[in-house]
């Protein structure tokens, strides 16, 4: 009995497990909080900033918060749908994202929310930045346009000994998530798709098949996402 | 080669958590990590060699590519910029002839700029090989730069006579000032090292030191002003293997150097404080995060530390107390501003990249290694000594109601006296500018780039549920407290920066931008909106300053400012903070740029972009509106 926890969102009894956080509890009972840089089964680590919710006046990540006895949730107001629009709107204005030609549309998440929440025209300017394609590996292709920096496949794509993948390269906004370049070369096939599967977007994308599946029959393409978790 | 790495990789023995000491070690031996080395880290240390540039490229002083025999980094904060370092810049430039930002070919000479170095108060300054230079001019570039094609030692060319205090200390010996105004509890030299340590705690239980700390309402100096006994009581309830009690010297927020002074010249004060944590929360381990750019400090502060054990301060059985045992280890960082940030401190402790972690858990549960780890700033930490030493009520005196004790002060900028002043909070702002010798005051900047900018009428016109709507929440400092112009937690909190800008600067230009560079450069990196929007703010405002903005990019400034504080640390929560605050204390500086008249954007030049594409595709334009 101990082991559960009654908490709010947006003014609804939710009942969670102890440890959960807020996320994980939301989605199992069916409220969808918008996530991108979160990941199952590992540490989340808030890079996105999309989970925010407010918890007292306060913003806090629902993807990193544990959830705790009373607490009062906000996640489907306004202000908070308007804040998460400017993300996907800033992370399409900040990298170079064209949908119709991307491998990755219809299985690419942010494209999924942009449509989710009906982005239109962005309100930032666009930077078109100069960014590059490392394609060294012979097994994927890394395409920094498109990266969001959500950390997935560094989180996610180890080697037996646990050694990273991926890492952070620079600060500020010049940061990037590279490749390690020896491993890249030795990368086994299971683990370069499951790569290409992490990511939310088309930054990673697996060498030698394309567009096995036809644009138009593919995840996002039927359901909004989302609707995967809502009641 | 190979051997050498290996050989400064076991000196740290093989620990991965010590990669900051690591590359430090590689830097002083060759100046910079080379691919080579970094895949004998790799493999020593067991992570990819991705990994270990991950940590490289995160810190400003660290380097993959070869660097040069005399590396200059040009403190660009807004002082320095204040006074002179235009002129340095290019004197630099023409005397070395490079560019900032590179090298020479013939490898002598390396140019960079740098975030603020803590010497506001006798900028334009420059660290060269690891050497502080101050007051920087065009005729001592020269006279630097000469010395250097002549390839004499970076020691050899010190123009000033060593500093007063602890700056002209045998393993110091740097041309610092310490500019101590106004003294007070704090900076007052007249007391007994380690008293406390030795002497009183036999008689005190950890859990009275605790409440003592708590009766004095000290709170935290380091700019977010958490009750400090508080802390400690949180971190001695955690279970932990060990705990840890770090003190925070990165000292990063332009404008502050109050805690270079501290640690120049009341280093036992601060030791002595830790100690006293240490014994109060249960902790063993101690370490000083020491910003890179103090680390003229080092040998000086490691021999402090070896006084402290010798006179039974720090090691085992610390002041006859049985099982009282604590050590202090300093470790330097390289660069980072949001290394003052408490986790992501911790987590360059650990040999990573400095970036914030996620709140909940805090340090306090988990921090260093996971284990209970107390963060104070410099001054907190010095302070609980007078606290133990005279009592509660002693401290309570000082102050207002609500903020008990002093307030180390860094002023710098317009005034003819800037350094260091120790007031009693409830000081007012106007006060401070009497002491220092400010006139003509256009604005001054209260607690760094992230704090606010006010200006000295227009403060008394503030609107608070205009002001109340814009900085909540900010995190570090919430805005319902500017109102009245007196220096406590209730009304103006401040980690003690202070620049006071005259009637003659020119607030958008060169103070606002220059603050929004800092962020820019400064973020970690992680968050979507700390990553990106600082940028796109600025050049929105770049737009307004070029007179092609209109009264809605004023608006879109205000809005966009709301989405970047859902960041997960203070640096993006308060990057906005110049724009946000001149905008709310000098609108009239927007709207003197801005087309009063026009309410759409008219910066779209279509002859222009045709021009240009036509040159791209070789075909002549022809326009037919003419
Ligand atoms: C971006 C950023 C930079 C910071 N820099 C410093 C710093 O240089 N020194 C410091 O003491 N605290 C700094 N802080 C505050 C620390 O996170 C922390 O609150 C403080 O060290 C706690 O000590 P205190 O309670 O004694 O003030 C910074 C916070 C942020 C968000
Ligand atoms: S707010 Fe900025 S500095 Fe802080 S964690 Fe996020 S990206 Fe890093
Ligand atoms: S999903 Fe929570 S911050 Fe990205």
């Amino acid at each position: 009995m101990n082991n559960t926890v009654k908490f709010k969102i947006d003014g609804n009894i939710v009942t969670a497990e102890k440890g959960q956080t807020i996320v994980e509890a939301a989605h199992a009972a069916g409220i969808y909080i918008p996530t991108l840089c979160n990941f199952k089964g590992v540490k989340p680590k808030g890079c996105c900033r999309m989970c925010s919710v407010k918890i007292n006046s306060r913003y806090m990540t629902a993807c990193t918060t544990p959830v705790s006895d009373g607490m009062e949730v906000e996640n489907n107001i306004d202000e908070l749908v308007d804040m998460r629009k400017s993300i996907i709107e800033l992370m399409f204005v900040s990298g170079n994202h064209f949908c119709p030609s991307c491998e990755k549309s219809g299985n690419c998440e942010l494209q999924a929310l942009g449509y989710r929440y009906q982005m239109l025209v962005p309100r930032f300017p666009f930077s078109f930045p100069q960014k590059g394609i490392d394609a060294s590996s012979p097994k994927i292709m890394k395409d920094q346009n498109r990266c969001i920096m959500c950390k997935r496949c560094m989180k996610t794509i180890k080697d037996e000994n646990g050694k990273n993948y991926f890492a952070f390269k620079n600060r500020s906004n010049k940061v990037e998530v590279v490749l390690d370049a020896e491993m890249g070369k030795t990368m086994p096939d299971d683990l370069a798709k499951l790569a290409m599967e992490n990511c939310p977007v088309g930054s990673i994308i697996y060498k030698e098949i394309g567009y096995n599946e036809p644009i138009g029959t593919r995840k996002y393409d039927k359901t909004p996402i989302g609707s995967e978790i809502e009641v | 080669m190979k051997e050498k790495v290996v050989e400064i990789i076991s000196k740290y023995n093989g620990d991965r958590s010590r990669l900051m000491d690591i590359l430090l070690d590689i830097h002083d031996w060759q100046g910079y990590v080379d691919d080579a080395s970094v895949d004998v880290l790799a493999s020593e240390l067991g992570i990819s060699a991705a990994e270990v540039n991950e940590t490289i490229s995160f810190y400003h002083f660290f380097s993959n590519k070869p660097r040069a025999k005399y590396n200059i980094y040009l403190n660009d904060s807004i002082t320095a910029c204040m006074r002179g370092r235009a002129q340095v810049e290019q004197a630099f430039e023409n005397e070395c002839g490079i560019k900032f930002g590179t090298v020479s070919a013939d490898g002598v000479f390396g140019l960079y700029d740098t975030s603020c170095q803590g010497m506001n108060d006798q900028g334009p300054a420059a660290i060269i090989n690891d050497l502080v230079f101050t007051n920087l001019t065009p005729y001592r570039v020269k006279a630097l730069v000469d010395g250097m094609k002549e390839g004499k030692e970076i020691k050899d060319l010190v123009y000033e006579a060593n500093g007063d205090g602890n700056n002209a200390d045998p393993d110091m010996q740097v041309m610092v000032q310490n500019h101590i105004r106004k003294g007070g509890m704090l900076l007052d030299k007249n007391f007994e090292p380690y008293a406390v340590v030795n002497n009183m705690l036999k008689d005190k239980s950890p859990e009275d030191v605790i409440q003592i700390v708590q009766d004095s309402n000290l709170r935290g100096r380091g700019g977010a002003g958490f009750p400090t006994g508080l802390k400690w009581r949180f971190g001695r309830r955690v279970e932990g293997e060990h705990r840890v009690i770090i003190c925070n010297a990165d000292e990063g927020e332009p404008g502050t150097f109050k805690d270079r002074v501290m640690l120049t010249e009341f280093p036992e004060l601060v030791f002595e404080g830790m100690a006293i944590a240490a014994y109060a929360t249960g902790a063993d381990i101690g370490l000083v995060y020491l910003r890179y750019e103090y680390r003229y400090m080092l040998d000086f502060l490691n021999r402090k530390l070896q006084e402290m054990r010798d006179a039974n301060a720090l090691g085992k059985d610390i002041g006859g107390i049985k099982d009282f045992n604590f050590d202090i280890r300093i470790q330097l960082g390289a660069g980072a501003y949001v290394c003052g940030e408490e986790s992501a401190l911790i987590e360059s402790l650990e040999g990573k990249r400095g970036e914030p972690r996620d709140k909940p858990p805090f340090p306090v549960e988990k921090g260093y290694l996971d284990y209970p780890t107390i963060v104070n700033n410099v001054e907190t930490l010095a302070a609980t000594v007078k606290i133990l030493q005279n009592g509660s009520e002693w401290f309570t005196s000082f102050g207002t109601k609500d903020s008990h004790g002093t307030k180390l002060l860094s002023v710098s900028g317009d005034c003819r006296f800037p350094g260091i002043y120790e007031v009693e909070w409830g000081t007012s702002i106007r006060e401070v500018l009497q002491m220092c010798g400010a006139e003509n005051v256009q604005a001054i900047q209260v607690g760094g780039p992230s704090g606010v900018l006010i200006g000295t009428r227009d403060i008394d016109h503030l609107n608070k549920t205009e002001l109340m709507n814009w900085y909540k929440p900010s995190g570090m400092m919430t805005a319902e407290k500017f109102f009245d112009r007196k220096l406590s937690y209730s009304d103006l909190p401040t980690g003690g920066s202070m620049i006071i800008f005259n009637k003659d600067r020119n607030l958008l230009e060169e103070v606002v931008m220059n603050f929004m560079d800092f962020f820019i450069e400064e973020s970690c990196g992680s968050c979507s909106t700390c990553r990106s929007l600082p940028q796109i703010m600025k050049e929105k405002l770049e737009k307004i300053l070029s007179g092609a903005g209109v009264r809605q990019d004023i608006d879109d400034l205000l809005s966009w400012g709301k989405v970047i504080k859902v960041s997960r640390c203070g640096l993006g929560q308060t990057a906005a903070n110049p724009i946000l605050s001149s905008i709310l204390n000098f609108r009239h500086l927007y709207e003197e740029h801005i087309q009063a008249m026009t309410d759409y954007d008219n910066t779209f030049d279509m002859e222009g972009l045709v021009k240009a594409s036509c040159d791209f595709v070789g075909r002549k334009p022809v326009f037919h509106n003419s």
